[in-house]
């Protein structure tokens, strides 16, 4: 089920703050945040930022497509490496 | 005979259900349309008349985006998620469900027929 509109999106407050500082300074920061829930929001594109995996920070550049996804679509928190015994497959 | 939306002819059916031969129609967006043309939903297509044909005919072109056109807008809905590297992106890419269900047992329907592995380890039984 989908958000309530009344609600409008969520987006972490710091994060939110942290983007509009950027986006008026024009300065190209990464901005690393553990915000995985929050949506991107039409002021985070451009911006370069690193979400947080739950180990390291992934940095992704936001471009226009990706507005209305949230953050943590960006960032995979599993890392498959094949299954054992399948190297021979080719 | 008749010739809706380019290729389908679906016949000897009622107008109802023929129009559902037609990728992007369903049965209610067929009954709109009969409704919207004033023909008899149960009257099967080749009762109906050059006029009544036409008619249908402006509708779904003009209000529905059905066939080709509909299946390119699906396939360009998956490769902007693909492009962006979203989770469901990569998901479509490898082939798995991108929807969170589990995928120790099933999932068969994305993951395409059985691959026998050799050797695997089976549980013991009991």
């Amino acid at each position: 089920m989908s958000r309530s509109l009344k609600k409008g999106p969520y987006i972490h407050y710091k994060i939110e703050k942290k983007v509009l500082e950027a986006a008026k300074s024009n300065k190209k920061t990464v901005i690393k945040t553990w915000s995985r829930s929050s949506t991107i929001s039409p002021d985070f594109v451009g911006q370069t930022i690193a979400i947080h995996n739950g180990n390291k920070f992934i940095p992704v550049y936001i471009t226009e497509n990706m507005v209305g996804h949230k953050l943590g679509e960006f960032s995979p928190t599993r890392i498959f490496r094949g299954h054992a015994g399948s190297r021979g497959k080719k | 005979m008749a010739r809706i939306a380019g290729i389908d002819i679906p016949k000897n059916k009622r107008g109802e259900i023929a129009l559902t031969y037609i990728f992007g129609l369903g049965k209610s967006a067929a009954q709109k349309i009969l409704n919207q043309a004033k023909v008899d939903r149960s009257k099967t297509v080749q009762d109906w008349t050059d006029e009544e044909q036409n008619r249908i005919r402006s509708i779904v072109s003009e209000e529905f985006k059905v066939e080709g056109e509909l299946r390119s807008e699906v396939q360009m809905n998956i490769k902007r998620l693909m492009d962006i590297g979203s989770y469901r992106g990569i998901r479509h890419r490898i082939g798995m469900p991108l929807r969170g269900q589990n995928t120790k047992n099933n999932a068969r329907t994305r993951k395409g027929k059985k691959r026998t592995v050799a050797n695997k380890k089976k549980t013991p039984k009991g």
